[in-house]
């Protein structure tokens, strides 16, 4: 993708999240402060791209599931068994390390078992998925016992709430897995095939793709990220919440995807707009509190959000606001070949 | 035999045997007090499920149930405490006010060709966030009529109470059972499951019975909403988080395909009593772990599941 | 005339669908509709079913103009249909498949006693002896067939369209389905019949409506028309006519590198068959439509594995468990219908082309963005695909670019044998020279490539043999001076296998 193109693919995003935050500063004008302070950068911008960390890992896998034509309900619990398992390896005494390759591990194994049901036994996605949120948080109360599993760990407690030159560690570890996974689909193949199955899976089969191969590895790169996810939720708190860790997070993830003006029926897809599309509603989270209104605010706001986002990308509406670009352009209109 | 039904069947009997190892286990299980609690327990869920049975045998979802009830309880309790209004005229007022939202993500989603599941997930933000907007703490409700609801029940042989609460849900199943078996909205409530474009092709008014559909859901969400506050005398906006995902979990293990298209009314009941079966054991056991509840409806979920899938296939190979 | 078409026109952009089309249908007839796909049949259905609307002309319902707006507005006014899959709902009951809609009610109830007896009533003369109570799903397709026309003619109980009624049922079945069929004729319904088997045709109907390219051909009395005068006339050949020059180049393999399938089918798709291809050679497939052609070209690709049978090379066995296998083993399959099974119609041009040569390669392989580029340039150069450029989506372009485009994908992966499936159907003239051109450019480089083609010109023009599928069989292999519209005609039309059958 050139830069052109790409700058015009996110350019909606980019223009939403700056009216959020120009509608922020109105409130509270301090917004756009950033200060330097004990080796680290603090400031409001600084809380909301730390703070936006789990929605943004949760949304670099769904974006991937979703270009497939599925979804993956089931990541918020994937979280919490996630911090789960990195809490009590931890506290079982193993290394830090130990503990992160289960986390990642356990992550994993949620996302083949997904991408099982979902390619081998042909099961819809939200029907494949449903399971493991009902389940998953069961599972993850089964690790933790039921409590709030607190950890006495310095160095794992840095992955939540540490600094590395100034800025957060969650967030770098956001940054760092959306590059990860940008280049993987980017400089591979895989982005190309991970579309063609996601328009249409039936010719994609006939031209070779191995496609049931590739939905279950986009399944659980979708687990992994729920795994990254999980462990910074833990290490923030420095204990493994298996009732609240990640709770909604797979609504707002796929609000975050959906924000970035992916398709919910599969196809073209960019990691970086959904990743902006997170930082949408944590500016809009963060916002909310700053100007001072009750958070309550917070829920109706994105119902908004979601109603006015769906009524662009209804396929009944799109033809009005086809109609209305082309008054716009001159340019000749591109005729759709009508059915045969 | 017919093949659909067996599904029902397997509710059931699942039903049956996971009663009979309880009562083999804890005699005092077969008890009209265990079964009076049963129903009372979970009337609020058994309520939801059977409007949540209608949406799924149509083909769609509606995730906002959860939030509608929370909502609804919040409702009565605001305005209780801030007019003299007589509770049943709240009931009917917040009643009204759920149908209509119901009957506006019907039309959403039937006007937008949208899937239900987002529609429906925008519903369940704006009313988890109007419950908010009205209150964000527990309003506790004190009114007598609400004393004499919670005290109103059939003293069953054995000492187990037949609740208003327990009355209203095994109710609101037989409204369901007549709604979907015996009207001709029912009808096109399979019709629509089983092929939205062959049901429009026969003559079904899509649009209309969509918007049916997600009112009766949203009617429903606002009775047990209801119920709700009955049960716990109290308005919160955080309560019944995740309750529509407990619906649909009683719904499938009803036997209903959650693809749409086919299922039963009486299995959704069986449905909801299983689950309410299986807290009760690990009340009654004292050393499991409330976990165990998740992972078991996880495990008949994913049984439930294979079976309509394999059934779906034995069906196609006729 | 009980319906009748004037001068009946509808056009997409591209194409004539239907072009001043006169048709009439008299009360107590069978009238058959026929032609081969894109001839015009469905279209024409459509537009007198009010799924379509007309361009222009007219349709008359007993004399009188009609301007049905809806299927619904069709039954209203005295026009059913019947499809090919049954147009009812599996998960419901017989007897409310049958009344849905008009279910008796008390108090707003369901009288489902009432009910029932309706749906008995409705089906009284029909011969079926069912528990109305059951799903329709748990009877056969017969008999839901005759339920959904049960339903048609209840409501609306003049014309009765049946688009493809046979195409899943067995010999008995079909017996029943005519039992039922005439019967309505002797009550005075005007019945359309469409399908594709020309002995059920002549079995049942009392005239004949013969469709081409979207133009009425000839309406005659079933009793005045034989099979050959009829598939001539589908196919558009005159019998007279004399072969033109052929395009032979000669067959450079010899049998030791060929692939060879030994016994290769598929139960209930297509019978057990052998072919050996040589290099460089060019193999027709001729038949009608549903004859087996199509599922021959998916067992030969592993689209749908066979179930029995070998497959080897020079180098032993070949793998062709599934299109990904086959494609490894420098196979090739341009399907028949392009859009479900051939473009992404989002991705690029550049995008489709590389696909199957990406997909072959693996993807941790990608093919350089500069090569993509060069390769989707040249390919568009040399197949002439009209196109803006490469990164336009290959949905927006005509039906004709986006074969090019399928063909282009193929070549890229340089495979020893290339299937094409009605490689030129729905595509304009120029292209289709092009398509035929290409064809013998690749051949001349070695490839071996299989044209399944209802055009028979263009398979005599290009084939070294010529297989004839009929009724889910290889029936003949005709070679030599044997490949000529004529033979190939004769052999589709034999009623039972007279020519050299292969096994």
């Amino acid at each position: 993708m050139t830069g052109s193109t790409l700058l015009r693919r996110i350019a909606p995003q980019l223009l939403t999240l700056a009216a959020v935050i120009v509608l922020v500063s109105i409130y509270y004008p301090a917004f756009y402060q950033i200060v330097y302070v004990n080796d680290r950068l603090v400031g409001i911008p600084i809380d909301v791209i730390k703070r936006g960390a789990p929605v943004a890992l949760l949304a670099i896998g769904m974006t991937l599931v979703i270009a497939t034509r599925g979804i993956d309900l089931s990541v918020g619990a994937v979280m919490a068994i996630c911090g789960a398992s990195a809490a009590w390896s931890i506290d079982q005494g193993y290394g830090i390390g130990a503990a992160l390759g289960i986390a990642g591990a356990a992550g994993l194994v949620c996302g083949l078992w997904n991408g099982v049901l979902v390619a081998f036994f042909g099961i819809q996605p939200i029907v494949a998925t449903l399971i493991l949120m009902v389940a998953g948080r069961g599972v993850a109360q089964l690790i933790t016992g039921g409590t709030i599993l607190t950890f006495d760990s310095d160095t794992f407690a840095f992955l939540g709430s540490g600094t590395m030159i100034g800025v957060p560690v969650p967030t770098v570890i956001w940054i760092l897995t959306g590059i990860g996974f940008g280049l993987l689909v980017r400089r591979t193949a895989l982005g190309l095939l991970v579309e063609s199955i996601g328009v249409n899976l039936r010719a994609s089969t006939l031209a070779g793709i191995n496609s049931r191969v590739l939905l279950i590895a986009v399944y659980m790169g979708s687990g992994f990220c729920a795994a990254l996810a999980g462990v910074i939720a833990t290490a923030d708190i420095r204990g493994a919440d298996a009732n609240n860790a990640g709770l909604w997070l797979e609504l707002d993830a796929i609000l975050a995807v959906v924000i970035g003006g992916n398709s919910l029926l599969g196809g073209r897809f960019s990691i970086l707009a959904s990743l902006l599309g997170a930082m949408i509603i944590q500016t809009i989270n963060t916002g909310i509190l700053l100007a001072g209104f009750p958070s309550e605010f917070n829920l109706v706001i994105k119902a908004v959000l979601v109603i006015v986002i769906l009524v662009l990308q209804s396929p009944r509406f799109m033809p009005y606001l086809e109609l209305l670009a082309s008054r716009f352009k001159r340019s000749s209109v591109t005729r759709l070949e009508a059915g045969e | 035999m017919n093949i659909r039904a067996l599904p029902l069947y397997a509710t059931i009997a699942i039903f049956l045997l996971a009663y009979l190892i309880c009562y083999m286990q804890f005699p005092a299980m077969l008890s009209t007090r265990v079964i009076g609690n049963l129903l009372t327990d979970n009337a609020y869920l058994g309520i939801v499920a059977v409007g949540m049975t209608v949406v799924i045998i149509s083909g769609g979802i509606d995730l906002s149930v959860g939030s509608v009830i929370a909502f609804s309880g919040v409702f009565i309790a605001v305005l209780l405490r801030e007019t003299g209004m007589h509770p049943l005229a709240a009931f009917a007022l917040l009643l009204a006010i759920t149908t209509l939202f119901g009957a506006a993500m019907g039309g959403m989603i039937h006007l937008l060709a949208m899937p239900p599941f987002i529609v429906t997930l925008a519903g369940m933000f704006l009313a988890r966030g109007a419950g908010y907007m009205l209150t964000i703490d527990s309003v506790p409700i004190d009114h007598a009529f609400y004393e004499t609801m919670q005290r109103a029940y059939y003293l069953m042989p054995g000492k187990g109470r037949l609740t208003l609460l327990g009355v209203t849900m095994l109710a609101s199943v037989i409204l369901g059972m007549i709604l979907l078996h015996r009207t001709k909205f029912g009808t096109n409530v399979y019709a629509i499951g089983g092929g939205e474009a062959t049901a429009r092709l026969m003559g079904v008014a899509v649009g209309r019975t969509t918007v049916l559909i997600y009112a009766f859901s949203g009617f429903m969400a606002g009775l047990a909403g209801i119920v709700f506050s009955v049960y716990t005398s109290a308005g919160y906006p955080l309560a019944t988080v995740g309750v529509e995902l407990n619906a649909i979990a009683a719904v499938v293990i009803g036997g209903t395909l959650l693809t749409g298209g086919s299922g039963y009314m009486f299995g959704t009941l069986i449905g909801v009593l299983t689950m309410g079966l299986i807290q009760t054991y690990i009340v009654f056991d004292g050393t499991l772990s409330s976990w165990w509840t998740k992972i078991v409806i996880g495990a008949l979920l994913l049984m439930f599941i294979l079976l309509q899938k394999g059934l779906l296939r034995l069906r196609i190979s006729h | 005339m009980l319906l009748s078409t004037r001068d009946l026109t509808k056009s997409f952009p591209g194409t004539i669908a239907l072009d001043r089309v006169n048709f009439g249908l008299k009360a107590g007839e069978v009238h058959a509709l026929l032609g081969e796909n894109g001839a015009g049949k469905s279209t024409l259905i459509k537009c007198l079913t009010g799924a379509y609307r007309r361009d222009s002309g007219d349709i008359l319902f007993e004399g009188k103009p009609i301007f049905p707006q809806s299927t619904l507005e069709a039954q209203a006014i005295g026009i059913g249909t019947v499809y090919q899959e049954v147009n009812l709902l599996p998960n419901l009951t017989v007897a409310e498949n049958l009344t849905l809609g008009h279910q008796p009610t008390r108090f707003g109830m369901i009288r489902p006693r009432a009910m029932q007896a309706l749906a008995q009533e409705m089906l009284a003369g029909y011969g079926l002896d069912i528990d109305v109570r059951r799903p329709l799903e748990s009877y056969s397709v017969a008999v839901q067939q005759i339920v959904a026309i049960a339903r048609a003619v209840h409501l609306s109980g003049r014309v009765l369209i049946l688009d493809e009624p046979t195409a899943s049922l067995d010999a008995r079945e079909v017996q029943m389905l005519f039992d039922v069929v005439r019967d309505l004729r002797g009550r005075g319904l005007g019945i359309i019949f469409i399908s594709h088997f020309l002995d059920q045709v002549f079995e049942i109907s009392d005239s004949l409506t013969i469709l081409r390219n979207g133009r009425h051909i000839a309406t005659h009395p079933a009793a005045d028309v034989d099979r050959m005068q009829l598939i001539t006339l589908m196919l558009g050949r005159e019998l007279e006519e004399e072969t033109s020059v052929r395009y032979r180049p000669e067959v450079t393999g010899t049998s030791a590198d060929a692939i060879r399938f030994t016994g290769v089918g598929r139960r209930g798709r297509i019978a057990p068959f052998d072919l050996t291809v040589r290099k460089g050679e060019v193999i027709g497939m001729a038949g009608l439509l549903g004859s087996g052609r199509t599922e021959s070209a998916e067992v030969l690709f592993g689209a749908v594995p066979s179930d029995s049978g070998t497959v080897e090379d020079a180098n032993g066995a070949v793998d062709l468990r599934n299109p990904r296998s086959a494609i490894a083993a420098g196979f090739a399959f341009a399907p028949e219908d392009r859009k479900t099974d051939g473009i992404i119609a989002e991705l690029s041009v550049r995008e489709n082309i590389i696909l199957a040569l990406q997909a072959r390669q693996g993807w941790a392989r990608p093919i350089p963005q500069a090569e993509q580029q060069r390769m989707a340039d040249d390919y568009i150069a040399r197949l002439d695909i009209r196109t803006p450029d490469a990164e336009k989506p290959v949905g927006l372009l005509s039906g004709g670019n986006q074969q090019k485009v399928i063909l282009a994908r193929w070549l890229a992966t340089n495979p020893r044998f290339l299937i094409l499936d009605e490689p030129t159907r729905g595509i304009d003239v120029g292209a289709h020279a092009e398509i035929l051109r290409l064809i013998e450019d690749v051949v001349a480089q070695g490839m071996s490539i299989l044209v399944i083609s209802s055009e028979l010109e263009e398979l005599v023009a290009v084939s070294h043999r010529v297989i004839v599928v009929r009724d889910r069989r290889h029936v003949s292999e005709l070679t030599g001076a044997d490949v000529s519209p004529d033979t190939i005609l004769r052999a589709i039309a034999a009623p039972h296998t007279t020519l050299e059958a292969m096994a």
